[in-house]
């Protein structure tokens, strides 16, 4: 996927840009637009808590109480964690030191697994302490389950994009080990935006759902 | 049915609005007539090959026009704003002692109760020239009530309370349908709106079939749901006296003070647990599912007319 | 070697051959990166819906012609007008020109050689494809009834129709829109040829600059209302339900939001364009181009400010009522301006009568007239009496058809000489062009009256006293269906043995016309500088007269 002029040019350049530095500046672009479009999709979900909440103070009070914070405490510290070892992939990345580069890249990896595991765990402990909404919720009064609808919903939406993200940053570790794509920062610049991004996402979510209700 | 049913002005706002549109319809002609013949004008003068004259526009000419008619354009969209607004504020503070009926909107018909319990289906009769508030609530999805010849529409919500209040002017039977798609028979939900005059809606009254009046059945009804085992002096539980309570201000557990209108009492039976008052437990049970809308409407004529100022309106919607 | 201060490298091994000679097979089309093909994909995905779009109306107001209905039964009339809506909104109109022109054009008018992420540009297209595939799931297992509204407690509880499909459909081809507009952006910032400054930029340029913006931040917040609406739907969670002391008027908040900027999104393109079109066909300078830019840019600012004047009798607060009807008097002012500017634009001009220009000035008149029925809906007072009447739905079919779709047609006749290489017979483009503008009028004329006295919209059934308005209006439809079918006939035959169009058969200043028809895979053979504005026509000289089609 090289330009025209056979083999004159920089590998890993992409039409159709003509250098790089540029290209790496344009993705970097590219990359801020779209968390744009993000900020504004979680913006949705932040509205309708900020609405909700400043209706049923007491009620979110209550719910908010029910949390595991102990989940909650471990998943941000997994994630901020994440988020330094991403940064060093980049800047490996850049320095072209193929092994640390990959290395933190499956590291970040790792770290969202990890992060996806203990959440897993606390969904079956809210799961136990019946706060799956339906029939069996249990608590009261019923605005409680406001609360526990944006949680689910907030964290599920946060959770999925946490898992496209640690699907692209394995995408990218494998096809710069195999070589098919030149080790380069553009790349890694466009997918650790987006990183930082999900994990900024978390540090709203954490105080929102974690905090309040203590 | 005539088109009369739908566009006589049957009230004195519906007069206003009818001036307001054709003020409209006068500058959208101006200028829409402006427009068609300057391009017309244009088209002729400086088709290609034409003889007009084509130099250069000077500089200023541009500057100063553009500046010019985006300034004019401001102004005039702005007295149009101006004039429809103070249509609009007008019609904004409900009338004093108004005359309440409850509108009950369900797929796919309407329920209205007069407050002295005479009740109709998809016919709503009110007096003329004198002011008439809808207290209206739905029992499924969003309606809405139209009623074309007092230019008027209001979406009706469920488990809430919206408003729309008029004084009519012309007595005759008028259009009255659903302007909020709800479904299947959305295009049939349609009824009429009866204004008589208001010695003839005395009559009226008195000779429906005899029915309690609201405010008795609600006191029927706070005694066989059991609200009176605890809202009353003397039970052993520690309740809120809700004589007096309508229309005045309550302090609130979290330090907010509200004024008690429909919304606030209609809230409390349904949702007891969302406005805590302040000194009491959120031990009240919720009546959501227990007691129907028509119930609701009963049991609040009732809590009014268990204030002295039964006839203040709720400061706020 | 590589030349660091081109946009480019260079190209000296381009023949003659142009984009549509690399590659015959359907893969080099489907897994095509040329902004150039893709163009013509969406260009094809979104007739194939227009149509569908028109023969769910077409039913619609043939079903209309009597008060008791013909031959449908309401949830069949409901679930039409749905469909007609949920495929116009988001399957024709948001991508219309945007992905058609946009695509095609915007590298050429800023002297680049594609977009700046082709690959993402294919992606767009085949999130276009998924969503569709949804609808037209939708339209097989029987339609959604919701209105393209999606309002609940109706859409969540009480529809039994398919409302999660239609909304994951919708859901999904909102991606397509914002990955268009990340391009978009990022194109115009980084890709533009040595000497391309922002204010020698074309106005369609512009045009779709800002209209990626609204793309970008106005389709995320429809997205998560969807995904509400549907978690609301599917796992019962109380999330607009009262119930729970959820709120339904959230979802409108959040739906209108989106809704009204997107009625920018559909607009915005469509402007650019006609400035595109006026000044080629009164070979004249765009008059006022600096307010024609910032005009752009107040309208999708101040865009994202009005969406409560979609909600005046809802029952939001009167005091948010009179924030939002200012607000949508301010912005009309912009729009107003631009029609002015158009006005000044042929003034002194040397005006041609080609299809292109006759397109521009339907818009011109019926942009015109849909703005000021703008204003008595911006007045509270009248929306009171007027909201969910057929008066609504004539004053958004005046900008969405009138408007945007009339200058979409604009566009495809003046840029099909350089899409195709070919010209087409440019009477009966002209014949068309006419017979769209009275059919348009005979439509939606006789709607404004019939809103105004109280005939309500998404009605099956209706009051007897409106019926020769709607006999009216379904005649105009059939007009209009006529006219939509010529140009499906003259073009492709213009594909088949249209005359070559040469260059630049209109003899434009626009960059895209200085290279060949249609371009090489590359878009330039030599590489652009631009030194000069865009538009300097010379209106002093003896114009040209334009090549045309004749052969049918």
């Amino acid at each position: 996927m090289t330009n025209g002029a056979a083999g004159t040019l920089e590998a890993g350049l992409q039409e159709p840009w003509p250098t790089r530095a540029l290209q790496r500046e344009g993705v970097g672009v590219g990359m801020w637009i779209f968390l744009a479009s993000e900020v504004l999709f979680f913006s949705g979900l932040l509205i309708t808590y900020a609405v909700y909440r400043s209706l049923y103070a007491e009620a979110f009070r209550v719910a908010a109480a029910r949390t595991d914070i102990v989940y909650g405490a471990i998943n941000t510290m997994i994630l901020l964690t994440s988020s330094l070892t991403m940064t060093v992939a980049l800047r490996a990345a850049t320095a072209q030191l193929r092994q640390l580069a990959i290395g933190c890249l499956i590291a970040t990896a790792a770290l969202g697994l990890a992060f996806l595991a203990v959440k897993g765990l606390e969904y079956y402990g809210d799961y136990t302490k019946g706060l799956i909404l339906g029939a069996h919720f249990a608590l009261a009064p019923p605005e409680t389950q406001l609360f526990w609808m944006l949680y689910w919903v907030m964290t599920g939406v946060h959770a999925i994009h946490l898992t496209a993200g640690i699907l692209i940053v394995l995408t990218i570790a494998i096809l710069f080990e195999r070589r098919i794509v030149p080790l380069q920062a553009s790349t890694t610049e466009g997918v650790a935006i987006y990183w930082h991004f999900v994990d900024c996402v978390w540090l709203v979510l954490f105080p929102l759902l974690y905090l309040v209700g203590r | 049915m005539s088109l009369d049913q739908f566009t006589t002005a049957a009230s004195d706002y519906a007069h206003s609005i009818d001036r307001l549109f054709w003020l409209l319809v006068i500058v959208s002609g101006l200028i829409v007539g402006l427009v068609s013949v300057i391009i017309v004008v244009f088209l002729a003068k400086y088709r290609r090959g034409s003889k007009a004259k084509r130099s250069e526009m000077p500089e200023w000419l541009s500057g100063e026009v553009e500046i010019g008619w985006t300034a004019a354009t401001l102004f005039l969209f702005l007295f149009i704003f101006w004039w429809a607004s103070t249509r609009e504020l007008i019609a904004l503070t409900p009338p004093p002692g108004a005359l309440e009926i409850h509108v009950v909107a369900k797929q796919w018909m309407w329920r209205i109760q007069h407050p002295s319990g005479v009740r109709e289906i998809d016919e709503l009769h009110v007096p003329s020239d004198t002011p008439v508030r809808l207290a209206m609530t739905s029992e499924d999805v969003i309606h809405d009530l139209y009623l074309p010849a007092l230019r008027l529409k209001q979406d009706i919500l469920p488990d809430r309370y919206t408003y729309l209040w008029f004084t009519a002017t012309k007595t005759g039977t008028f259009h009255l349908t659903c302007a909020e798609y709800c479904g299947t028979d959305h295009s049939v939900m349609a009824g009429k709106l009866v204004i008589v005059a208001p010695q003839d809606y005395a009559r009226w009254t008195a000779a429906q079939p005899q029915g309690d009046d609201l405010a008795h059945q609600g006191e029927a009804l706070f005694r066989s749901l059991g609200c009176s085992g605890c809202h009353t002096p003397g039970s052993s539980v520690h309740a809120p006296d809700l004589h007096g309570v309508y229309g005045h201000l309550v302090q609130l557990a979290d330090g907010r003070t509200v004024v008690a209108n429909e919304a606030y009492l209609r809230d409390s039976i349904l949702l007891p647990n969302k406005d805590i008052v302040a000194g009491y437990s959120p031990i009240m049970p919720s009546f959501s599912g227990v007691a129907t809308a028509g119930q609701l409407v009963e049991l609040l004529a009732y809590l009014k007319s268990l204030s002295s100022d039964a006839s203040r309106d709720g400061a706020q919607q | 070697m590589t030349d660091m201060t081109l946009p480019f490298a260079p190209v000296e091994e381009l023949g003659t051959e142009s984009y549509l000679d690399e590659g015959h097979t359907v893969m080099s089309w489907l897994g095509t990166t040329d902004h150039k093909r893709i163009a013509i994909l969406y260009a094809l995905s979104i007739t194939v819906f227009f149509f569908i779009g028109g023969v769910a109306i077409a039913l619609v107001r043939l079903e209309l012609v009597s008060p008791q209905g013909l031959f449908l039964t309401s949830d069949e009339y409901n679930r039409l007008f749905t469909m007609h809506g949920i495929i116009m909104v988001w399957f024709f109109l948001v991508p219309s020109i945007p992905a058609t022109m946009g695509n095609f054009m915007l590298p050429l008018m800023i002297g680049a050689e594609d977009v700046a992420f082709p690959r993402l540009n294919l992606i767009s297209w085949y999130l276009y494809v998924i969503g569709a595939a949804f609808t037209v799931y939708v339209l097989i297992a029987g339609g959604v009834d919701t209105g393209w509204t999606f309002y609940p407690p109706f859409s969540s509880n009480y529809s039994h129709s398919n409302v999660v499909a239609a909304a994951a459909g919708v859901f999904v081809v909102g991606f397509s829109s914002i990955a268009t507009g990340v391009n978009f952006l990022t194109t115009i910032h980084m890709l533009r040829a040595p000497g391309m400054t922002w204010f020698r930029l074309p106005l369609f340029v512009w045009s779709m600059y800002t209209v990626s913006i609204v793309m970008v931040l106005a389709t995320p917040v429809l997205a998560m209302s969807l995904l509400l609406l549907t978690a609301e739907r599917v796992f019962g969670l109380p999330i607009f339900d009262a119930s729970a002391g959820g709120d339904p008027i959230l979802f409108q908040h959040l739906f209108w939001f989106y809704s009204h900027p997107a009625v920018y999104i559909m607009i915005l393109p469509a402007m650019g364009v006609v400035s595109e079109v006026l000044a080629c066909f009164s070979r004249k300078h765009v008059f006022g181009y600096a307010f024609m830019v910032y005009a752009m840019f107040t309208i999708a600012v101040i865009g994202f400010m009005v969406w409560g004047h979609h909600m005046f009798v809802a029952g939001q607060s009167p005091f948010a009522n009179l924030v939002f009807s200012f607000l949508s008097f301010i912005v009309a002012v912009p729009s107003a301006i631009k029609v002015f500017n158009w006005l000044g634009t042929m003034y002194r001009g040397h005006i041609g009568f080609e299809a292109p220009m006759i397109y521009a000035l339907g818009f011109l008149g019926l942009f015109t007239i849909g703005g000021l029925t703008g204003l008595f809906l911006a007045s509270v007072p009248i929306d009171i009496a007027t909201t969910d009447s057929y008066f609504v739905v004539a004053h958004f079919h005046t900008i969405m058809v009138g408007g945007t779709v009339s200058a979409y047609m604009a566009g495809i006749h003046y840029w099909w000489p350089k899409v195709t290489g070919r010209l087409y017979n440019e009477f009966w483009a002209q014949f068309a062009a006419i017979t769209m503008f009275l059919g348009f009028n005979v439509t939606f004329l006789p709607q404004f009256i019939m809103g105004w006295e109280g005939m309500p919209r998404r009605y099956h059934i209706y009051p007897e006293v409106f019926q020769a308005y709607h006999v009216i209006s379904s005649f105009g439809a059939l007009i209009l269906a006529v006219a939509y079918l010529m140009p499906l006939i003259y073009l492709s035959l213009s594909l088949i043995n249209g005359e070559r169009a040469g260059d630049n058969p209109w003899h434009a200043r626009g960059l895209e016309w200085q290279t060949s028809s249609p371009p090489p895979k590359k878009n330039f053979r030599t590489p652009p500088r631009i030194d000069r504005d865009p538009y300097d026509y010379d209106v002093r000289e003896e114009p040209p007269e334009p090549k045309i089609g004749k052969a049918l």
